[in-house]
C-alpha cells in the first residue's frame, strides 16, 4: 500500500489515477497512523513552499514523515520534492524537510521564460532504480519556477532549461524527488512510477 | 531543451466533440474522451477541453468527461469555458484538470487570475485572449467568444495578466480563425516580446508548414489546433514528425 499524501496542496487526484491505472494499491491520506503503515510515501504538491512546509507542520505530519520517509521508499513530486531539501527560498527563507542536503532558489536567467512549462529530456547522470527500462530519448513534463541545488552525487537525472535543472534526485537510500510531473508524463512517467513500485515489498 | 508542445483542442458541448467555423455553424463528431486517447497515443502534449456548454446540467456532463479522460490520460489537461469563479477553478482541478484557461471573465474581473494564482499557483493558471487587428501593429482584446470588442490594448492586457500572476498566456487570434491560412504571426510576435510567460499559438492552423513557421518566427512555446486533429487532416505524430526534422524540438 502506497500513501499518497494529501496535506492540502496539489492536483493528488492525478496522482492516485495513474497509481490506480498501475494496479498499484494506493490510499489518499493525511493520517499519521496511516504513513506508518504503508509501504511506501508519495509527497505531491503544488502551491509555495512556505506554505507547503506550513501545513505539515500544522497537520503534525512533518515529523512523522521524517521517521517514515527513511524507512520505506518515498517519493516527492514537484513541490513535494523541493521541500524534502534543506532550505527553500520562494518569497521567504524556510526551513525544508532537510532529507537530502541542498536548497531551492528562484530560476533566473536572462531571456529564460518562467516557468519552466512543458516536456523536458532527462538526461542520466547517476544510476537511478527509478530510471530502469528507460530508453535515451525520454522526455518528462515539468511546471515550476523555482530548482533544487544539490550535490552532483544526489541527481539521477537533470534537464537542460537555461542551465542544468535537477529533475530526478535521490539519496541512495529510500528517498526520491522528481521535479517533473510522473503522473502527467505519457508512458514515461507511468514507467517510473512503475518503477517505483517495484521498490515496495 | 525544452521541447515545443503541440496541443489538440476539443469543443465540447453537452459531452460531445463540436467545431465550429469561425464560432459559428457548430456540428457534432463524436465523445471527447475517445479523442483524447486517439491524441494522446499519437504523442499530444497537453490536451484542452473547451466547454461550450450553457447549462448546468451539461457543465456536470462535461466534468465527468474530464474525469473519465484523466483516469486514462495521463499528460496535462487544460479545462476552458465555463471558469468564472475561484470555486469555478476548484471543481475543474478536483475533476482532474491541471490547468484552467480563463478568458472573458479575466477580462471583466482580473481579480479572478490574480485569487486563483494565489490559491493555487501560477502553473494552473492560463488566460485565453481572442485579439482582432485595429490597427498596424495594434490589436483589441474581444470576449464573448469573439463577439463584444472591450477596445483593451492587446499588448497592455498581456502586461497586466503577467503581472497578476497567470502561468501562461493561449492567443487565439479572430482574424485567423478558421481561415487555416496560418497562425497570425504578427500578433504572436509582438505580444511574446512583452512577456517573459510561455504563449499558446491559436488560431488558423491549416497545413503542416503553419505549425513550424510559429515556432521559427515566434517565441510561442506551443500551438493549438482543434479541427484540423478532428477531422483528421493531419496527426498530432505528422506535426511532430515534421517539426522534427526541420530541427525544432519536439518531444
Amino acid at each position: 500500500m502506497i500513501a499518497v499524501i494529501d496535506y492540502g496542496a496539489g492536483n493528488i487526484f492525478s496522482v492516485k489515477n495513474a497509481l490506480d491505472y498501475l494496479g498499484l494499491k494506493s490510499v489518499l491520506t493525511n493520517k499519521k497512523e496511516d504513513i506508518e503503515n504503508a509501504d511506501g510515501l508519495i509527497l505531491p504538491g503544488v502551491g509555495a513552499f512556505p506554505s507547503a512546509m506550513k501545513m505539515l507542520e500544522q497537520s503534525g505530519l512533518k515529523e512523522t514523515i521524517k521517521t517514515e520517509s527513511k524507512k520505506k521508499p518515498f517519493l516527492g513530486i514537484c513541490l513535494g520534492m523541493q521541500i524534502i531539501f534543506e532550505k527553500g527560498y520562494e518569497f521567504k527563507e524556510c526551513d525544508g524537510l532537510g532529507l537530502i542536503s541542498g536548497s531551492v532558489q528562484k530560476m533566473e536567467e536572462e531571456d529564460l521564460i518562467i516557468p519552466h512549462m512543458g516536456w523536458n529530456k532527462l538526461e542520466i547522470l547517476n544510476d537511478c532504480p527509478l530510471l530502469s527500462g528507460l530508453d535515451e530519448n525520454s522526455y518528462v513534463y515539468f511546471v515550476h519556477s523555482y530548482k533544487a541545488e544539490c550535490d552532483d552525487k544526489n541527481i539521477a537525472a537533470y534537464s537542460v532549461y537555461g542551465s542544468r535543472v535537477p529533475a530526478l534526485v535521490f539519496d541512495g537510500n529510500t528517498v526520491y524527488g522528481a521535479q517533473f510531473h510522473p503522473e502527467k508524463s505519457g508512458d514515461t512517467g507511468l514507467k517510473i512510477l512503475k518503477n517505483f513500485g517495484g521498490l515496495i515489498k | 531543451m525544452l521541447a515545443k508542445r503541440i496541443i489538440p483542442c476539443l469543443d465540447v458541448r453537452n459531452g460531445k466533440v463540436v467545431k465550429g467555423v469561425n464560432f459559428e455553424g457548430i456540428k457534432d463528431v463524436g465523445d471527447p474522451v475517445l479523442y483524447a486517447e486517439e491524441y494522446n497515443k499519437q504523442g499530444a502534449d497537453e490536451i484542452v477541453f473547451y466547454d461550450i456548454t450553457a447549462s448546468f446540467e451539461g457543465r456536470g456532463v462535461f466534468l465527468d468527461v474530464v474525469r473519465e479522460t484523466a483516469k486514462k490520460v495521463f499528460v496535462p489537461l487544460t479545462v476552458g469555458g465555463g471558469i468564472k469563479t475561484v470555486d469555478d477553478i476548484r471543481e475543474a482541478l478536483r475533476a482532474g484538470a491541471d490547468k484552467v484557461s480563463v478568458n472573458s471573465q479575466a477580462v471583466q474581473n482580473p481579480q479572478l487570475i490574480k485569487d486563483g494564482a494565489d490559491i493555487f499557483g501560477s502553473q494552473c493558471i492560463c488566460v485565453g485572449i481572442d485579439a482582432k487587428k485595429i490597427a498596424e501593429k495594434k490589436w483589441t482584446v474581444y470576449i464573448n467568444g469573439g463577439r463584444v470588442d472591450m477596445k483593451l490594448d492587446l499588448i497592455d492586457w498581456v502586461k497586466k495578466i503577467e503581472k497578476l500572476g497567470a502561468g501562461e498566456i493561449c492567443l487565439n487570434s479572430i482574424d485567423a480563425d478558421g481561415t487555416k491560412a496560418g497562425f497570425d504571426i504578427e500578433m504572436l510576435d509582438a505580444v511574446c516580446k512583452n512577456v517573459n510567460i510561455p504563449v499558446i499559438a491559436s488560431g488558423g492552423a491549416g497545413k503542416i508548414e503553419d505549425f513550424s513557421e510559429v515556432f521559427e518566427r515566434t517565441g510561442a512555446t506551443a500551438a493549438l489546433a482543434a479541427s484540423l486533429f478532428h477531422f483528421k487532416e493531419l496527426t498530432v505524430g505528422e506535426v511532430k514528425d515534421y517539426c522534427r526534422n526541420r530541427h525544432i524540438i519536439v518531444r
